[in-house]
C-alpha cells in the first residue's frame, strides 16, 4: 500500500506519521500515534466512541481520513486533563457517576466539549443534540446529560 | 433516587462504615481520562488480523471448500479449516456436564446458520483478511432450513442439528424441563374463568459499545496470553484448553476490563480460533468483531413463545397456572438448556398459586444460535406473566394492582419448583409504588406484609 | 385521530445466581508490609462497578477505609476462580467471598495488634479509620500500618485470608420439577404512564416509576446507575429492540446502531428510582442481585399502559407502531377488549 506522510497536533503536541493512504483517522490515532483514547465501537459512523475534536468541530475518526488532517489541531480526550487537573467535564462525568463501562465514555466527553466551546451555557435540549450521535448502552443517558449541564454550571462559576 | 429506610427497617442495621456509601468509582477516573485499558488498547508489532468466512445460508451441505486463490492473496499468513482445530464439536456446558458436544468451531460438512464461522483468515492487515475471506470458495448444496419454533416442532421438519437427533434439547425429564405442582386440571375444574393466551416476541442484541473480541500473543515461554472480555475468566480457559486439546497451564487469560456485556460475552467463540492462529504462526493474533458480526452473528437474546393458561376465580385468586414456554436456540445448544430449565423454575412468577404445570422447551432452529441476556430465561416470561396478570384482573373486574396483591407471595408459601419463599417483599414494593404514583389501592392492601399473612 | 394516554403497572422477582453444575467464587485477601489490602479474584467488571464493590465490601469486614483496598481481579495467573460475570450472581457470590477472605485476614491482623498491645485479640475492635484499639479503652491502640509492618517484620505473619463461596449443585427432579436453581431473589414494581398516536402508532413514554427491593444498597449511586441503565433498557425493549424485526423471518436485520434501534437521549421518560433493602440472609450485608431485574418490569408495565391507552393488546416484543397500528385496525373504533394480535 502507498504510504503518505501526515503531521498534525495532537492534543498541543506535534505529531508526524506515515500512515496508508485511505486509513481512517481512527487507525493513525490508534495503532500509529498510540492514543488509545479514541474507541473503535463500530467503525461505520453509528456511535461515536470515536469522536474527536479536529480544528475546533466534532468529528467522527473512524469517518475520516487520516491524510485529510494534514496541518490540523486534533483534540481527544486522552489529552484533556493537564496533569493531575481534571477537564471540569472529565470531574462532572467523574463525581456523577456518568461512566459505568467507560467506553463510550471518551466520545462523549468530546462531543460534549464540542458543544461546550462554542456554547458555554447550553440548554438541556442542547445537550441532547450534542451526544445524539453517541451510543451509550449502560446508563440510559440521564447521568451524561446531567454531567455535561454541571460542566457547564462549574464553568460558568470559575469564569465569573 | 430515593432509599425508602422505613420498610423493612427492624431487619436491618444500618451502622456500616463502608457499606452504603456512595463512594466514588475507584474505575471512574480511568474512563474519564481515556486511560483505562480495553483489550483491544494495545499495540503488536506483527500483529495478524482473523477474518471468518461465514455461511451465506440458513442451512447447506459443504461440499468443497477452495482455498486456492485466498491462499495467494498478498498478505495472508495462515488459514484455517476444521482440520486445524483439535476438538473442533464441542459445547461450553460440557464443562459442568450439560451435553451432547453439538457444535462445531469451524464448519465441516454442514452450516445449520446464516453466518457461521467456516474458514479463518490470518493476515497482516484487516484489509488483507478481508479480500481474502471474499477469494475462499465454498461449494453449498443448499437444504431446507427451519426458521420458527412452530417449523421445527412440526412433524417431518427437516433436522437441525444431528448431534441432538431431534429439533428438541432431551431433558432427562423428556422434551421440556417440567415443574409438575399440585393438580392444574383440578384447579382449572373448579376455576371460575379461564384465559388462554399466547405470548411472543424477536431476538434481542446485547448491543454493548465494544464489540466481542480478543488478543492473542504467544509467549517465549510457550504459553499463550489472551486479552480478552469475557464475561467469565475461567469458562474461557477451561474451554479453550479442550476445544485446543492444550494443557491448560499454557493459557493464560487476562480480562476484567469490558465495555458492556449483558450477557453477550460468556460465549467461548473468539478465543479458541484466535489462540489455535497464535500457535500455528508463532504471531500475536487479533479477532474483533465487527459492528455488523456484534449484530447478526454474535449470539442474541432468544426468541420465545410463551402459552399461559390460568384459571381464576371471582375473588381475584389463580388457581391454576399452566405455562408452556419455548425458547429459540438457534442451531446450537450454547447456554439454552439451562436458559430453558431456569425459564421452568421462574414461573408462576412472584404469586402463590397452588396448581402449577410448567414444559419449557429449548428448540433448535437455522437460526443464529442465542444465548444468556440480561434477564436470561425471565424477561420475556415476565413481560407474559404481567401482561397476563391485567388481562385477569381485567376478566374479574378487579384493579391490576390489588389483584396482584390477592396473589403475592410471601414468606413460607411453597413455590412451585418446592423451595419456600424466603425474603419476600414484592407487596411492599406495590405499596411504594401505589404510594408514589398516586395509585389507589385499598387500605387493606397497605395493610398487608410480605413476613406474614393477615388473620 | 387523537393521543390518547394510558397506565399499566407490573410486579416482578428475579433470582440471584445461577445454579447449574455448582455456583462457585474464591478469594483471597493479603495485606501489604504498610497495611494496604489486596483483593485478589478472577470476576470481571463489564461497567457495573464490581472492583469498587469488592473494595468497600473487603473495606468494611476488615475494617479500613476503602480507598485502602486495591481490587486486582480477572487475571486467570493471580485470581482464583470465579464462574464469571452473569446471572446476576457477581456482587452476591464474589461478594461473601470476599467477606469470608477478609474475615481471616481480618482476625490475624487482630492477633498480630493483640501481641503489639498485649491484650487478647478478642478485646479489640477498629475505628475503620486505619486503627485498632481495645474494645472501651480508646487510647489503647496501633495503627494497621504499624500492625502490618509488624506482622512482616517482626512477627513472622501473613495478614491474609482465604474466602469461598459455593452454593452446591441443585439437580432438578425429573418428575416433580423439585430444585434450588437459585439464591435470593429481588424485587420491582413499575408504573409506566403512556402516551400512543392511534394515527401513527408511535409510543411516548412519559414517566416510570420503579420500585426497587434489592437487600442492600452497597453503594447507592452505583446501585442508582444500575437501575436507572436497566429502567432505560426495558423500556427500549418494550418499544425498540430486536435484531429480526419480522422474526421468525430473517430478512431485515439491524446491522448497525442506525438500523438496531434502541432510545436515544432525546427519547428519555421521565424516570424515577425509589429503592426498599429487605437484606438477604445469605447475601454480602444483604445485597441481593439487581442488575438483571431492572430491566423487566418496564416492558410488562408499558404493555399494560399501551392497553389502558388505546384498547389494544401487544402480545408480541417489541411493541413497534406497526405493531399498534394494525391492533388498532383490526379492532376497528371498538374496544379492543381482551385478545389482539
Amino acid at each position: 500500500m502507498k504510504k503518505v506522510p501526515v503531521q498534525f497536533t495532537l492534543n498541543g503536541e506535534d505529531k508526524a506519521e506515515f500512515v496508508e493512504s485511505g486509513a481512517t483517522l481512527l487507525k493513525a490515532l490508534r495503532e500509529k500515534i498510540g492514543d488509545t483514547s479514541v474507541k473503535a465501537g463500530c467503525q461505520q459512523g453509528t456511535c461515536g466512541s470515536c469522536a474527536v475534536i479536529v480544528d475546533g468541530e466534532l468529528r467522527l475518526s473512524c469517518l475520516t481520513l487520516a491524510e485529510r488532517c494534514d496541518g490540523a489541531a486534533i483534540e481527544t480526550t486522552g489529552g484533556l486533563a493537564h496533569g493531575e487537573v481534571l477537564h471540569p467535564l472529565q470531574r462532572a462525568f467523574n463525581e456523577g457517576f456518568a461512566t459505568q463501562c467507560g467506553f463510550c465514555t471518551p466520545g462523549m466527553i468530546m462531543a460534549a466539549k464540542a458543544l461546550l466551546d462554542g456554547n458555554p451555557q447550553p440548554s438541556r435540549e442542547d445537550v441532547v443534540e450534542a451526544i445524539s450521535g453517541n451510543i451509550c448502552r449502560c446508563t440510559g443517558y440521564e447521568p451524561i446529560i446531567q454531567a455535561i449541564l454541571a460542566a457547564a454550571r462549574a464553568n460558568s462559576l470559575s469564569a465569573a | 433516587m430515593e432509599l425508602r429506610k422505613e420498610y423493612f427497617a427492624d431487619e436491618r442495621k444500618d451502622d456500616l462504615k463502608e457499606i452504603g456509601q456512595p463512594r466514588l468509582r475507584s474505575d471512574a477516573l480511568g474512563h474519564v481520562t481515556g486511560t483505562t485499558t480495553f483489550f483491544a488498547d494495545r499495540n503488536l508489532p506483527g500483529l495478524l488480523h482473523l477474518k471468518m468466512v461465514r455461511s451465506p445460508h440458513h442451512h447447506a451441505r459443504i461440499r468443497a471448500i477452495d482455498l486456492s486463490e485466498a491462499g495467494r492473496h498478498p498478505g495472508v499468513v495462515r488459514i484455517l479449516t476444521a482440520d486445524d482445530v483439535p476438538h473442533n464439536v464441542y459445547t461450553i456446558l460440557t464443562l459442568i456436564q450439560v451435553g451432547p458436544e453439538d457444535e462445531t468451531v469451524l464448519a465441516t460438512d454442514k452450516v445449520r446458520w446464516k453466518g457461521e464461522a467456516i474458514v479463518a483468515i490470518l493476515a497482516d492487515s484487516e484489509r488483507a483478511a478481508h479480500e481474502a475471506a471474499e477469494r475462499v470458495k465454498v461449494d453449498y448444496e443448499v437444504l431446507p432450513a427451519v426458521l420458527s419454533i412452530d417449523e421445527a416442532l412440526a412433524p417431518g421438519a427437516p433436522i437441525v442439528n444431528e448431534y441432538h437427533g431431534q429439533n428438541y434439547y432431551r431433558y432427562d425429564s423428556g422434551e421440556s424441563r417440567k415443574v409438575r405442582f399440585g393438580d392444574v386440571e383440578a384447579g382449572f375444574a373448579g376455576a371460575d374463568h379461564i384465559l388462554e393466551q399466547t405470548y411472543g416476541s424477536g431476538p434481542i442484541e446485547h448491543a454493548p459499545t465494544e464489540t466481542t473480541g480478543c488478543i492473542v500473543v504467544p509467549e517465549g515461554s510457550g504459553r499463550y496470553t489472551c486479552y480478552t472480555n469475557t464475561q467469565a475468566m475461567f469458562f474461557t480457559l477451561d474451554n479453550t484448553s479442550i476445544i485446543l486439546q492444550m494443557d491448560g497451564a499454557k493459557l493464560h487469560m487476562v480480562g476484567g476490563t469490558v465495555g458492556g456485556g449483558f450477557g453477550g460475552k460468556v460465549d467461548v467463540i473468539v478465543e479458541p480460533i484466535a489462540i489455535l492462529g497464535a500457535k500455528l504462526t508463532g504471531r500475536p493474533v487479533s479477532f474483533i468483531y465487527s459492528r455488523e458480526e456484534e449484530m447478526q452473528i454474535s449470539s442474541p437474546r432468544a426468541a420465545e413463545k410463551l402459552v399461559i393458561k390460568d384459571g381464576v376465580m371471582r375473588d381475584g385468586r389463580i388457581v391454576a397456572r399452566y405455562v408452556k414456554a419455548y425458547i429459540d436456540a438457534g442451531a446450537y445448544s450454547r447456554h439454552s438448556p439451562y436458559g430453558a430449565q431456569k425459564s421452568a423454575a421462574h414461573f408462576p412468577g412472584p404469586y402463590t398459586v397452588p396448581n402449577v404445570w410448567v414444559d419449557s422447551h429449548c428448540v433448535y432452529t437455522n437460526r443464529t444460535p442465542s444465548s444468556a441476556m440480561r434477564g436470561f430465561g425471565v424477561t420475556i416470561g415476565d413481560f407474559a406473566l404481567e401482561v397476563q396478570m391485567d388481562k385477569l384482573a381485567r376478566l374479574v373486574g378487579m384493579d391490576p394492582l390489588e389483584f396482584r396483591f390477592v396473589n403475592a407471595y410471601r414468606d413460607g408459601d411453597m413455590k412451585a419448583h418446592r423451595q419456600p419463599t424466603e425474603g419476600a417483599a414484592l407487596i411492599e414494593c406495590m405499596q411504594e409504588a401505589a404510594r408514589a404514583s398516586n395509585w389507589p389501592v385499598s387500605e387493606k392492601y397497605l395493610q398487608m406484609s410480605s413476613a406474614r399473612r393477615e388473620g | 385521530m387523537a393521543m390518547r394516554q394510558g397506565r399499566g403497572v407490573a410486579a416482578v422477582n428475579y433470582p440471584t445466581g445461577m445454579n447449574l453444575g455448582g455456583d462457585p467464587t474464591q478469594a483471597l485477601v493479603h495485606s501489604t508490609p504498610t497495611g494496604n489490602f489486596m483483593v485478589s479474584l478472577s470476576s470481571v467488571d463489564l461497567g457495573q462497578g464490581m472492583k469498587q464493590i469488592m473494595a468497600q465490601i473487603c473495606a468494611e469486614t476488615i475494617g479500613v477505609p476503602t480507598d485502602r483496598v486495591i481490587v486486582d481481579t480477572a487475571d486467570t495467573d493471580t485470581g482464583p476462580h470465579c464462574m464469571g460475570t452473569f446471572a446476576s450472581r457477581g456482587t452476591h457470590r464474589a461478594g461473601n467471598a470476599v467477606i469470608a477472605a477478609a474475615r481471616e485476614a481480618r482476625q490475624v491482623m487482630l492477633e498480630v495488634a493483640a501481641e503489639e498491645l498485649e491484650v487478647n485479640a478478642s478485646d479489640l475492635d477498629t475505628d475503620g479509620a486505619g486503627n485498632i484499639h481495645v474494645r472501651g479503652a480508646p487510647q489503647r491502640s496501633i495503627s494497621i500500618f504499624d500492625t502490618a509492618l509488624s506482622a512482616h517484620f517482626k512477627r513472622g505473619r501473613s495478614i491474609s485470608g482465604r474466602g469461598m463461596f459455593l452454593i452446591p449443585r441443585s439437580y432438578p427432579d425429573a418428575e416433580t420439577g423439585a430444585m434450588k436453581p437459585s439464591t435470593c431473589y429481588a424485587h420491582a414494581c413499575t408504573v409506566a404512564e403512556v402516551e400512543v398516536d392511534d394515527e401513527t402508532g408511535e409510543v411516548n413514554v412519559l414517566t416510570v416509576k420503579n420500585i426497587f427491593e434489592i437487600g442492600r444498597a452497597l453503594n447507592p449511586k452505583m446501585v442508582e446507575q444500575q437501575l436507572v441503565g436497566g429502567s432505560w433498557m426495558g423500556i427500549s425493549h418494550a418499544l425498540y429492540e430486536t435484531t429480526e424485526p419480522y422474526y421468525p423471518s430473517r430478512e431485515h436485520g439491524g446491522r448497525d446502531f442506525n438500523e438496531y434501534l434502541m432510545p436515544g437521549p432525546g427519547d428519555l421518560a421521565q424516570t424515577e428510582v425509589i429503592v426498599l433493602e429487605r437484606p438477604a440472609a445469605d447475601g454480602p450485608y444483604g445485597a441481593k442481585g439487581p442488575g438483571e431485574m431492572c430491566a423487566n418490569p418496564q416492558i410488562p408495565a408499558i404493555a399494560n399502559a399501551i392497553f389502558d391507552a388505546v384498547g389494544v393488546r401487544i402480545d408480541t416484543l417489541p411493541i413497534t407502531p406497526e405493531r399498534i397500528l394494525r391492533a388498532l385496525k383490526a379492532n376497528g373504533t371498538e374496544n379492543a377488549g381482551l385478545v389482539a394480535h
